[in-house]
């Protein structure tokens, strides 16, 4: 099956470079996605990710299910506006999607998931909301553009003008505005600054072509994927799934130990490998030489054993190639990665890479 | 459009070839194949004086989203590699029958291999493959 999004006969327009993602055929560039990625992170880009997938959750006992679902805590108070990233987990503790949530107080939840995993995400919400009476809606009316980079904010304002909902303007990062027709957070999947906006399905194609006009460069998901990776940014299925925790994925802080009494499914096997310690993690690699990273590459740690590249790619920003991979806990310092055969030094690294346009990489100045 | 120049000779998987004056051949990629591959960010070249068979494997060039291999289109020795690509891949991308060229080989025989076809056979396979 192929699905497509509202925005589609706009990318084909913009010579798109169509592939299938999830079912879903989408734009993996408009030409180049090395100049794509550099307009995100020197001025403004924006992303049609109505692929993903937006669900509503609503009822009187919503937020005690969403304490339950999610390993991160949306609070036992409404904060309305307030975005939060979490993994939901499977009784194992391993990972079933990464999401973004929305406290929308008296209107319940709103959570974005993975386009790849909607289906087995809704199947799992559905089994477990029905005991708590929660109306669980999947928004198929619903687009989503994300515009992300140092001047999208300043520009996605100047397009929307009296439109933006109340607050827009002075929104502070993971918080989010709305109104009858917009739905806008300060987040995003780049490392830089930027707004995501959800709105009805029918008026997508017009704010993408003002968008367009106002100076945001159309992206694919070829820059957003070494965007995110520059970011530090896990992707759901390639650097995390259910056959691993949050602990073994780099996103330990995502876990909301406190309160201790808040029994969130997968809980208990999360405690028992946070007290043995984990024996994998999620680190970054540099390579200094020339050559690539690509997921799959073994890495050899000396004394500490060997890991694997679970996503690589050349960053276009530091101009090397860089990865995530998971690794023995106690590797550090350097490894070798094997590349077509051969064995190729490689660097240890806290991700992220890249934060707001600059490296974070100690030691290799790239700023230009 | 691919660009197809009419004087190279092709290759089914996507190098092209040039005849010099001087006897050697220079091999690069497609228009097709760039496009296909997009942005540049790695080229392994072969080693000059490595003697390469019609068909094989002799160097990779690597765009953001892939590692591809490079046939050899003919039988011969290396003689000439494009150092340029080092520092700048992405001339595969903007020149690719230019100054984005691969490598130069010095053919083990005379004449055209059955294989390698004219800008109209081409033409017509990467038609066919779209």
């Amino acid at each position: 099956m192929t699905l497509k999004t509202a925005l589609y006969e706009q990318h084909l327009s913009l010579g798109g470079r169509m592939v299938d993602f999830g079912g879903w055929q989408m734009p993996l560039h408009y030409g180049s996605q090395i100049e794509e990625h550099h307009s995100v992170r020197k001025s403004a880009g924006m992303f049609d990710v109505s692929h993903m997938m937006i669900v509503d959750l609503a009822g009187e006992r919503v937020r005690e299910f969403m304490r339950l679902l999610l390993a991160n805590d949306v609070g036992a108070e409404p904060r309305p506006g307030k975005a939060i990233y979490s993994c939901m987990l499977n009784e194992q503790g391993g990972v079933i999607d990464d999401l973004i949530v929305y406290d929308r107080a008296d209107d319940g939840f709103r959570m974005v998931v993975n386009a790849a995993t909607r289906d087995k995400d809704l199947a799992w919400i559905d089994r477990h909301a029905r005991s708590f009476g929660v109306d669980v809606q999947a928004r198929v009316d619903l687009a989503m553009i994300a515009a992300q980079g140092p001047e999208a904010r300043e520009r996605v304002m100047r397009v929307l003008g009296a439109e933006a909902p109340a607050g827009t303007e002075t929104l502070r990062p993971f918080q989010a505005a709305w109104n009858d027709r917009l739905f806008v957070s300060r987040t995003g999947y780049t490392g830089e600054d930027g707004f995501e906006i959800i709105l009805p399905e029918e008026e997508a194609t017009g704010l993408w072509q003002r968008l367009h006009r106002g100076g945001l460069t159309p992206s694919g998901l070829g820059a957003r994927d070494t965007l995110r990776l520059e970011a530090g940014m896990n992707l759901y299925g390639a650097d995390m799934d259910e056959n691993c925790t949050p602990l073994e994925s780099g996103l330990a802080w995502t876990v909301a130990w406190d309160p201790a009494d808040r029994e969130f499914i997968g809980r208990a096997p999360l405690e028992t490998q946070r007290s043995i310690g984990v024996t994998r993690k999620l680190k970054g690699l540099v390579l200094e030489a020339r050559g690539v990273l690509r997921s799959g590459q073994r890495v050899e740690c000396g004394a500490s054993g060997e890991g694997v590249i679970t996503s690589g790619s050349f960053s276009p920003t530091l101009g090397k190639a860089i990865a995530l991979a998971r690794m023995p806990s106690a590797a550090e310092g350097s490894c070798r990665v094997e590349i077509r055969g051969k064995m190729v030094d490689a660097r240890i690294v806290k991700p992220p890479f890249v934060r707001n346009g600059k490296s974070c990489l100690q030691g290799s100045p790239t700023d230009e | 459009m691919s660009n197809i120049p009419e004087e190279l000779h092709y290759s089914r998987s996507h190098e092209w070839i040039r005849r010099n004056e001087d006897g050697t051949v220079t091999v690069g990629i497609t228009d097709h194949a760039q496009d296909l591959l997009g942005d540049m960010v790695y080229v392994e070249l072969p080693e000059p004086g490595q003697r390469l068979a019609a068909g094989d494997e002799c160097m990779v060039v690597e765009s953001v989203k892939a590692a591809s291999d490079v046939y050899s289109p003919l039988s011969g020795e290396v003689v000439a590699v494009n150092d340029q690509l080092a520092d700048t891949p992405e001339l595969v991308n903007q020149d690719p029958y230019g100054e984005g060229w691969l490598f130069t080989l010095q053919p083990a025989e005379e004449g055209e291999p059955e294989e390698l076809m004219g800008a109209e056979s081409y033409r017509k396979l990467i038609e066919s493959e779209s």
